[in-house]
């Protein structure tokens, strides 16, 4: 089966210069690239469940919620790309895990590289998942009578900030699929923390039907902060305490859990 | 062209040595999986480290490749010292971990297009040189599936190839057969000797005694953590003794009254075959196994076949450890 005259052959082939830490991450993000080629289905998995809930609760609920599903989609829209980018940043953290659980990532640390491209190349990834799926949502919406009225500025600044959300939230699961070996038991996990966040949030409904307790915690959710600076984002009228507000949870996660990744990467 | 020039000797004595480590320790919890172990590999060898499941080779594997800190002990790679220069030591190095290190999502050729990058060939260089990898090891027709449609004989292949992007220095092996078939196998045993003929240094783990009996210049036999022997096959093989006996029987239904008996005359644990009916035991002398045998005879225990010999690697393995090896092994590669 092998051919062993140019195996030898192959030996004496010289050593190539070795790369830069950027050339190293822009391969990793090649690699996720390449992904969406080969794994097309994971983009329906990233779409379906947020554009199910954009039919739903706009056309089951809106009515009731907001008078008519025309101005519930109104306020409905910027909040669901919320959730689809949160949702979303639960792919990175299992996609880490598998490839740990393979022991790919034994021969990435095994190679003279950059040690955190790898990473890069998550990241690289992930913001590829949320620009697709975001334009998806946003492009149903606007086919359903969606309008920005802050414009093509204000859809790329919400764009923008989707970004910034997804790049925080995915390092909770870059952490976790470190900890953890099995792909689904960080899904689990993910959801399991996701879903009280994203639900008792300002997403859905305003939080002034709530019950005193359940408003005081919608409040101070970094997803209603979120919500909040997308909508002010793509609606117009956004503030600047609003977008800060918006960003201290993203900010606050990659401060705290970007140093703990590479400790975490670098201990095993 | 070389930044770290992995392949230059040097200027210590020792210059010869691909791997020398000293009193490695490693602890997970309370369990010393490596527990001070030290290894001297020459280059251009092949080397085997055997032992049992959980002797702690891939422990002993994991430290020598960087990608777990000895907590005690110190080893070079290639020249380059692990704890000071583990980045030097990674560029003289490749490593097949026990599964397959493989992206099962990308073609044959993305993967190693991918590592050929990593390692620094840029645009067509790293196509040149994937196409050129896949073609040695087989692997042409298959470039363009994705490896989750490998067969296990082939990601092994994929999994050698994309070690082999750089020549290595040092190429760790870890258990490079486990799981294939026999065929397979056989393959990966040529590529090994074909790759050492090509000069490189490889260091592999096995629990098949067989393949450290057929591949290894060299072999450590390792358990819980320490090594108990080291030397070429036949020196293991003198040093447990030259005086085995080897019995089969007729009936199979006798095998347990048969190994007691053995056990009885010549006070020594005895193996059993993988086939289950034969027994090896050690007699020491001839007088001993003669006075074993009557005694067999005496019992009614009808013979179909006896010997006296050197043991095979498996029963050395078995008088160092104590226990049979896990891996299969055959009967068949007695000398």
């Amino acid at each position: 089966m092998i051919d062993t005259t140019s195996l030898q052959r192959l030996q004496r082939v010289a050593r190539p210069r070795t790369p830069s830490a950027l050339s190293n991450a822009l391969v990793f993000g090649w690699r996720a690239v390449l992904k969406f080629k080969h794994v097309p289905e994971q983009l329906f998995d990233l779409v379906m469940t947020p554009i199910m809930f954009t039919l739903l609760f706009t056309f089951v609920f809106g009515g009731a919620l907001a008078g008519s599903p025309g101005e519930y989609l109104q306020f409905f829209l910027p909040g669901i790309l919320v959730q689809t980018v949160v949702f979303n940043a639960v792919y990175s953290g299992m996609g880490l895990s598998t490839d740990l659980d393979k022991g790919l990532f034994d021969r990435f640390r095994s190679l003279p590289i950059w040690s955190l491209s790898p990473f890069a190349g998550l990241m690289v990834g992930d913001i590829l998942r949320h620009l697709i799926a975001a334009s998806i949502i946003l492009t149903i919406g606007l086919i359903l009578g969606y309008r920005p009225e802050a414009g093509t500025l204000g859809v790329l600044a919400a764009f923008a900030m989707l970004i910034t959300i997804g790049f925080g939230m995915g390092w909770v699961f870059i952490v976790l699929g470190l900890l953890i070996r099995t792909p689904t038991t960080v899904m689990t996990l993910g959801f399991t923390f996701l879903f009280p966040l994203v639900f008792a949030s300002n997403i859905m409904v305003d939080p002034g039907t709530m019950p005193d307790w359940l408003r005081a915690f919608v409040e101070v959710n970094p997803v209603s902060l979120m919500t909040t600076a997308l909508r002010g984002l793509m609606g117009g009228g956004a503030t600047l305490s609003q977008v800060v507000l918006a960003l201290i949870a993203p900010v606050a996660l990659t401060a705290i859990l970007a140093p703990t990744t590479l400790w975490l990467y670098l201990r095993r | 062209m070389n930044d770290t020039s992995p392949m230059g000797l040097p200027a210590t004595g020792l210059a010869q040595s691909a791997i020398s480590a000293r009193g490695l320790v490693k602890t997970f919890g309370k369990l010393r999986a490596v527990d001070g172990i030290d290894l001297d590999v020459p280059r251009g060898m092949i080397f085997a480290i055997l032992g049992p499941n959980g002797a702690g080779k891939t422990t002993l594997m994991r430290m020598l490749s960087t990608l777990s800190r000895p907590d005690a002990g110190s080893a070079t790679v290639m020249g380059h010292d692990l704890v000071q220069a583990p980045h030097e030591v990674r560029a003289a190095i490749a490593m097949t971990g026990q599964f397959a290190s493989l992206d099962e999502d990308l073609t044959g050729r993305e993967n190693l297009v991918l590592l050929a990058r990593l390692w620094g060939f840029r645009g067509r260089a790293a196509k040149a040189r994937a196409d050129d990898l896949l073609a040695a090891f087989g692997l042409s027709e298959a470039a363009t599936k994705q490896v989750r449609d490998y067969s296990g004989g082939m990601r092994r292949r994929l999994d050698i190839a994309a070690s082999l992007i750089v020549t290595p220095g040092v190429l760790f092996l870890d258990e490079p057969t486990t799981g294939l078939d026999p065929n397979a196998r056989k393959d990966v045993w040529g590529m090994i000797r074909g790759l050492a003929e090509a000069g490189v240094t490889i260091l592999l783990t096995t629990q098949y005694l067989e393949e450290a009996d057929q591949l290894a210049a060299r072999i450590a036999v390792i358990d819980h953590g320490r090594k108990i022997a080291e030397g070429t096959s036949r020196e293991l093989k003198a040093a447990t003794g030259s005086g085995f006996l080897h019995v089969a029987l007729a009936d199979v239904a006798r095998l347990d009254q048969a190994a007691a008996i053995l056990e009885r005359r010549l006070e020594h644990p005895v193996q059993r075959s993988a086939e289950g009916a034969e027994l090896s035991v050690l007699a020491g002398t001839a007088k001993a196994a003669n006075e074993a045998l009557a005694d067999l005879v005496a019992a009614g225990i009808e013979l179909s076949d006896f010997s006296m010999g050197q043991p095979s690697l498996e029963e050395v393995f078995f008088a160092l450890t104590g226990q049979p090896s896990l891996g299969e092994s055959r009967k068949d590669d007695k000398p």
